[in-house]
């Protein structure tokens, strides 16, 4: 691969809350329109290394270069690269608040400056791609999970994001309403969009990853592509970790 | 003229009064004396404007300090594992400060250190601005501490959604902490009310002429305490009775928006 179309560049990245270190230094790079999932056991630090990525956790040592800036120094205005990077929790974090069609216009028109009608045109348009667009004027209480999820979804491409974000997207999630969740998440991949998605689903990971990240405790324990990790496994970790979760 | 007695009061009394047990003609006249004798009730109106500009004013300054107070405590407590920046380590040590003196003191003792040493006001006006002033520092303690446990209730991922769709912290208050907040500040932001309102019946004791000093004077003039204390409490309980309703109202309104 080529260096030019390189979105986040992660460099000796580390992560310590007090004294316990969770992330022990990750090199990483990102490329356009590549999908990365991260897997591993709980604890291994993936979600910290996914909350690092924009900032939601302060890193404490290395760098990250999103878009060749650096978002750990501090002249950085970290509010702008958020908006460039969409994020999707466990738990949604819908605004309970408002409704759906206000949860996705909220941050294009104060942040960005578009228009009552413009950005309910483009939310209605993310909603018809994601099959709720009856569902606008609706509360997030009204939602099932997995229409909650995907709402989220659909709140952060709002923002027209170069890089989504998700983190255990579907682990909330009761059984039934995990397929529709990943089905739209695979739609996004097939359109190209950047995505670092942490799971424990490995059918989405092994469908849908261009390269698969095992994390173990707090270092990249082995990557490579869906087939080199899932079949031909190096490490005695990721073998004990495969045999518990497949 | 300051006094009537009973006797010539009852001579041009009307008729119905007239055949009354002599009791309820004392009684009578005591509420004659309190209200109507050279329009007295003047005085509890002019005293009303003075409570309800000394509440509302207190109450806004009270809501302004409060929410700032709480804003701080919760910025400072959101740091868990990071060290909390210097300045906002001062700003902490300053509110807990301040919450600490300012709770840890009686509201009277306030009033007359306010009073009598700091701003000692000369004029009317000067004397409801340093009332205001008492009760709005005052009040903005506990209404840090009622705001402060609202922002708090809310859960973390909502400030984290926020953050990253790009928000700044201030947006992610504004727009989503705070409105969710709300509806849990309200019914303990409205007993703060309430207190604020009775509590303005201690500005007497810097001279300024609420309807509670106006009950006081009357008391003097007619040298009668019964009627003008008792009418002075249940205007108070009027008063918080409406308030209470009032509230009441507000909150339906507001569970009403929320699903």
């Amino acid at each position: 691969m080529n260096t030019d179309d390189i979105v986040i560049k992660v460099e000796g990245l580390k992560k310590a809350f007090g004294d316990a270190e969770v992330l022990k230094g990750i090199d990483l790079d990102i490329h356009s329109g590549e999908v990365v999932v991260v897997i591993g056991a709980s604890g291994s630090g993936k979600s910290t290394f996914l909350r690092c990525l924009n900032c939601l956790e302060d890193p404490t040592g290395g760098c990250i270069y999103f878009d060749g800036v650096d978002l750990a120094d501090v002249s950085v205005d970290i509010n702008v690269h958020r908006q460039n990077m969409g994020m999707v929790f466990q738990h949604f974090n819908l605004f309970p608040h408002m409704t759906v069609l206000r949860n996705m216009t909220i941050a294009p028109i104060k942040l960005k400056g578009l228009s009552e009608k413009e950005a309910a045109d483009k939310a209605y348009e993310l909603l018809k791609r994601v099959g709720l667009e009856d569902r606008a004027d609706a509360y997030p209480s009204q939602l099932s999970g997995g229409q909650k999820q995907r709402i989220a979804i659909v709140r952060a491409l709002a923002m027209e994001p170069k890089v989504m974000l998700f983190d255990e997207p579907t682990s909330a999630l009761d059984p039934e309403m995990v397929g529709e969740v990943l089905d739209v998440m695979k739609a996004l991949a097939n359109d190209g969009m950047t995505m670092v998605v942490v799971t424990h689903e490995m059918g989405f990971a092994r469908e849908v990853g261009d390269r698969i990240l095992f994390m173990d405790d707090g270092v990249i324990g082995e990557q490579g592509t869906p087939d080199e990790i899932f079949d031909n496994p190096q490490s005695e970790r990721l073998k004990s970790f495969l045999a518990k979760v497949l | 003229m300051t006094f009537v007695s009973f006797s010539s009061w009852l001579e041009t009394a009307p008729a119905w009064v007239q055949g009354l047990p002599g009791g309820l003609q004392n009684f009578i006249f005591q509420l004659f004396q309190t209200f109507v004798f050279a329009d007295r009730w003047k005085l509890f109106a002019n005293g009303l404007k003075i409570t309800f500009i000394v509440t509302i004013g207190a109450l806004a300054l009270g809501v302004i300090i409060g929410l700032v107070l709480a804003i701080i405590r919760t910025l400072y407590c959101s740091y868990t594992v990071n060290k909390p920046p210097f300045i906002l380590k001062i700003l902490n040590a300053f509110t807990e400060t301040y919450l600490t003196v300012i709770r840890g003191t009686p509201m009277m003792v306030q009033l007359l250190i306010m009073g009598f040493v700091i701003f000692v006001p000369k004029t009317e006006l000067g004397c409801i601005i340093c009332g205001i002033v008492t009760l709005g520092i005052n009040s903005g303690a506990y209404v840090a501490e009622i705001i402060r446990s609202g922002l708090m209730s809310i859960d973390r991922g909502q400030t984290e959604a926020g953050r990253s769709l790009g928000f700044n912290y201030a947006q992610t208050m504004f727009y989503i902490i705070i409105p969710q907040a709300v509806k849990n500040i309200l019914p303990a932001l409205g007993n703060e009310m309430i207190t604020l309102l009775k509590d303005t019946s201690l500005v007497s004791v810097i001279a300024l002429r609420d309807v509670t000093k106006q009950a006081q004077n009357i008391q003097s003039l007619t040298y009668n305490a019964l009627v003008p204390y008792i009418s002075l409490a249940a205007i108070y309980l009027v008063l918080v009775v409406g308030l209470t309703k009032l509230l009441a109202v507000f909150e339906r309104r507001l569970r009403k928006s929320e699903h």
